[in-house]
């Protein structure tokens, strides 16, 4: 596999800083604003809306064109879902998703994001996440690929 | 509404939409962040130096905009309990759920996806159900 080229790598670096800058940008690292968002029965905050607008808009634009290559500029090849079916795993995952988001007013992306405010009680939601992320692999986690037997 | 950010909220989430498509471009990969750190829980060789650079981006995204302006206001108001709970909860359910805000949110819906969008609308409501209890019922 090549997708630890060096060229893929410095990629992967200054596309995450981008993200980053964004959720910064965009207010998504303030858990603060998030659910300030997620309130829809108090003083609403409807910036996210713009964040997700903002994303969605060169998205459904850009994905579309990025896709008709053959192969990704750096090489390799692309690795998209190709599923399309509903099942209880993405439906009861999403919503147990949100009642979490909606307790702190943090997703991933801004839990590793605002490691750069260095604020002590979200080091503890980013550890708990990992941990809930390894919790999935050795419960409910699909058992691991087993590769047809290369070389 | 004394905090609502439309222009700058906008800008952030054009540059994550950017981001999500030079992922694409360069890389050939989705830009969803629960399912690029939660692949380093199972890794596998040759997939995980990328993974590694992106988190690290992230970081290093947040601490320009910081030294830039000053960055943003970070509130936290939920208590250290709640924080782990809810840690848990996020970590886990992403994984069973196979994707997240910007994994669903922003690249799924991008594809129109109908799993990506039946995800984001059923992480919606029951955030804004989970705040209302939170804040309305519960704390009120």
């Amino acid at each position: 596999m090549n997708d630890s080229s060096l060229p893929k790598l410095i990629a992967a670096l200054g596309v995450g800083a981008l993200f980053g800058l964004g959720l910064s940008v965009g207010g998504m690292v303030n858990p603060g604003k998030v659910l300030a968002f997620l309130d829809l029965a108090g003083d609403w905050d409807p910036s996210l809306l713009f964040v997700m607008g903002g994303g969605v808009a060169v998205t459904s634009i850009a994905f579309h064109f990025v896709l008709r290559r053959p192969v990704p500029l750096l090489g390799g090849s692309f690795s998209v879902p190709t599923r399309s079916d509903l099942d209880a795993r993405l439906i009861i995952g999403s919503a147990l998703f949100g009642v979490g988001w909606g307790l702190a007013g943090i997703c991933p992306g801004p839990a590793f994001a605002v490691v750069g405010y260095a604020v002590p009680d979200l080091f503890y939601f980013l550890g708990a996440m990992i941990a809930g992320a390894g919790l999935y692999e050795v419960t409910l986690a699909p058992p691991k690929q087993t590769t047809a037997p290369a070389e | 509404m004394e905090n609502f950010t439309p222009v700058s909220s906008a800008i952030g989430g054009v540059m994550i939409g950017s981001a999500a498509v030079l992922l694409l471009l360069l890389n050939g990969k989705i830009a969803g962040v629960s399912g690029i750190y939660g692949a380093l829980l199972r890794p596998k060789s040759g997939d995980i130096y990328w993974r590694v650079m992106f988190l690290l981006g992230l970081i290093a995204g947040a601490v320009a905009h910081r030294m830039y302006d000053g960055g943003t206001e970070i509130v936290v108001e939920s208590s250290l309990p709640t924080l782990i709970i809810a840690g848990l909860l996020v970590g886990f359910s992403t994984r069973l759920g196979s994707g997240c805000t910007s994994g669903h949110g922003i690249c799924g819906i991008g594809r129109f996806s109908q799993r990506s969008i039946v995800a984001t609308v059923s992480f919606l409501v029951t955030g804004f159900a989970t705040v209302y209890v939170m804040r309305h019922l519960i704390g009120g």
